[in-house]
């Protein structure tokens, strides 16, 4: 989960990484008491989940608080590359920048380790810096039981060649920074850019934090990090019933178990969709393993809730999961369905191999549901389920 | 021979006394897995039956492998306690631990990767986050189910549990030497090329098939293995070619970022080193007939 900037604020001051002032406000009106509360001047800054916003003009200063409260009217609403600007920080203005670093800790996966990358030049694209200056980057591996105590972080600022009159407070920021990263079980944490202002103070001044949901079961402050109001209300409704979605450009909904396998059945369901006007996958899907009758029905229910699905593909390998309960739990959710009084009229093309494969389709054929169809193979399945709804 | 299992190898279950623990290892033994032992503390010095097969609980995985000699230890054990019994079984240097746990924390996956490091790398880790390995006809540790096939001259490397099953299914009249799921997770243990190296030395394998996904760089590294150490025929498949930009596909690895990770890149790739890379799993196991045919 990747958070706002705002919240990286947050969570880099009650771990101890030096910040300025700060805090997020989502009407124009409230940038006024805001930028009093800091003295009359602030920096109104864009809280959007991607680069670019100062030159997109998502970064304003403000000399008083009703400057400040104009340009919260301008930037809230405004449209950042596709993101639109539903809150905004009011910040401490930074004290004069004399020169802008940065620095990270990511998970380098390459080498099954932590990274941590340093670099005098910061402020701009780091992707940038890596390309076209690779030796101005330091990247410095991590190993995740020794981690980052002040040694380690001198180290880290010598190899990326800081000054030496930033060095220690930098080593800091880097201890703090760590702590940030463990603590809140982090995947990435980004200071760019990290400051040395004039009255030689360091600051992180913005950052980037991303959260790994499997730490949530010791995290329990992480769910209120979430952007709810930003999910796609399908995936919000899935999430709701646990299940593994992921909302697609696309026609044909998909429903599987296993992520290999739905993400395969992704590929397969678009290769046929070539041959069919060009449908394409309207979905991720797994139900997992050991799909039963309700967990199937939900999926179901979220899946032919897509106004852009046409047709539904359900591709079950059962390994563990026998096939017959897979089918019962095909018919009784079709029957669920109905019951609650949605009507279903989206046609079902339905593959079952592996574990009892045969009775699962029997149980199908001696439901004989009028939506169902039943194809043995995967890739014909795909097929009958592009052709159906291409034909819509 | 098969690789990392095989009939002689003395399996203990951490976390057998756990619902899903009890579940699979009921299934494991159905498939002839010769399970020694159980771990859990509280339950130490009792036994399970299992249909008649008493199965004794230790209190520790060294005192397992102290009273029964065991080799492999198989983790059932949920989340928020894997990091620990990974870390227990590092500490009795077992040979060989599989990691079936799924949703592990990667700082936890991290660290017991550094610390299997840290203490010489003695004992193998497969997954997390895996259906864990199966040698058809000899042992089977972890989740994949035994009665897909049967033993036979194909050995299998995938990030996928049920595409795993899958390409079993597809080939199931040929049989399989071992099929090693090695799990979906950002951090694994052993990776596409530990059983790629695996299978080349091994006699008894004649053809490797490799079923990579989206995220991470390990397929292209697995090519640039297969270029300069694997004579055997390779034949792979990689999932997610539709998967767009920055959404996770089930698997927390299965992620594409930037230009980084995409399935188009690890075909290509693969394809570089002379290995034949089917479009669907379907189309996949008929090139791994048509070699074995010749």
């Amino acid at each position: 989960m990747d958070l706002f900037e705002y919240q990286a604020r947050d969570l880099f001051a009650k771990h101890g990484v030096p910040v300025l002032a700060g805090e997020v406000i989502d009407t124009p009106e409230a940038a006024r008491e805001a930028t009093e509360r800091l003295g009359g001047k602030s920096v109104v800054k864009a809280q959007v989940k991607v680069g670019g916003r100062g030159k997109a003009g998502g970064v304003k200063l403000a000399a008083n608080p009703d400057e400040a409260v104009a340009r919260a009217t301008d930037i809230l609403g405004m449209d950042i590359k596709g993101h639109t600007v539903h809150k905004v920080m009011i910040a401490e203005l930074s004290p004069e920048i004399e020169a802008e670093y940065y620095v990270s800790y990511l998970l380098d996966r390459t080498n099954r380790t932590f990274l941590a990358m340093a670099s005098v030049q910061g402020g701009m694209d780091i992707e940038e810096v890596a390309e076209k200056t690779p030796e101005a980057l330091a990247k410095v591996p991590v190993n995740a039981v020794d981690g980052v105590d002040i040694e380690k972080a001198r180290e880290i600022v010598a190899l990326a060649k800081f000054p030496a009159d930033v060095a220690e407070g930098v080593a800091e920021a880097l201890v703090t920074l760590w702590k940030t990263f463990v603590a809140e079980d982090a995947l990435l944490v980004e200071v760019n850019p990290l400051v040395k202002t004039k009255d030689g103070r360091i600051l992180a001044l913005d950052g980037k934090v991303s959260l790994d949901e499997n730490a949530d079961f010791r995290q329990p402050d992480h769910e209120a990090l979430e952007d709810k109001a930003a999910a796609n209300p399908l995936e919000a409704a899935a999430k709701a019933k646990n299940l593994n979605y992921v909302k697609l450009e696309g026609e044909v909904g998909i429903i599987g178990n296993g992520a290999g396998l739905v993400m395969s059945t992704l590929d397969v369901v678009a290769y046929a969709g070539e041959n069919h006007g060009g449908v394409k996958p309207a979905n991720f899907l797994d139900i997992g393993g050991g799909a039963s009758a309700e967990v199937m029905a939900n999926g179901l229910e979220i899946i032919l809730g897509d106004p852009d699905v046409k047709s539904v593909f359900v591709n079950v390998f059962g390994g563990i999961t026998a096939c017959d309960e897979v089918a019962n739990g095909i018919v009784q959710a079709l029957e669920l369905l109905a019951s609650k009084g949605e009507e279903v009229t989206k046609p079902l093309v339905v593959r079952l191999d592996g574990n009892n494969a045969e009775l699962g389709r029997k149980i199908l054929s001696d439901a004989n549901h009028p939506l169902v169809q039943r194809v043995d193979t995967m890739d014909g399945a795909a097929d009958k389920a592009a052709e159906l709804a291409a034909a819509k | 021979m098969a690789i990392f299992l095989t009939k002689d190898s003395k399996v203990i279950v951490q976390g057998m006394t756990g619902a899903t623990g009890m579940k699979h290892t009921k299934l494991m033994l159905g498939d002839g897995t010769n399970i020694v032992g159980g771990v859990n503390p509280r339950k130490a010095g009792t036994t399970v039956d299992f249909d008649g097969t008493e199965v004794p609980v230790f209190g520790s995985v060294a005192e397992a492998m102290k009273e029964t000699g065991a080799n492999v230890s198989v983790l059932f054990v949920p989340p928020a306690f894997a990091k620990a019994a990974v870390v227990e079984a590092i500490d009795a240097e077992i040979p060989l631990a599989v990691v079936i746990t799924e949703g592990i924390a990667v700082h936890d996956s991290a660290a017991f990767w550094a610390y299997a490091q840290a203490k010489g790398n003695k004992t193998r880790i497969i997954g997390p986050n895996c259906p864990g390995l199966i040698t058809p006809g000899q042992s089977n540790a972890g989740i994949i189910p035994g009665d897909i096939t049967k033993p036979g001259r194909i050995g299998l490397v995938s990030k996928s549990g049920t595409l795993t099953y899958q390409m079993m299914y597809e080939l199931r009249d040929i049989g399989f030497s071992s099929a090693v799921g090695i799990g979906g997770d950002p951090v694994i243990g052993t990776t596409h090329i530990d059983a790629l190296a695996a299978f080349e030395a091994d006699p008894d394998t004649d053809l490797i098939v490799m079923i990579g996904e989206i995220g991470g760089d390990a397929e292209e590294r697995a090519a640039d293995f297969i270029k300069a150490n694997v004579t055997k025929p390779v034949v792979g498949y990689v999932a997610g070619f539709t998967a767009p930009e920055g959404k996770t596909m089930g698997h927390a690895g299965a992620i594409v970022s930037g230009s980084s990770g995409t399935a188009q890149a690890k075909k290509e790739a693969l394809e570089a080193a002379g290995v034949k890379v089917g479009k669907t799993p379907t189309e996949t196991a008929k090139l791994a007939r048509a070699i074995l045919a010749g």
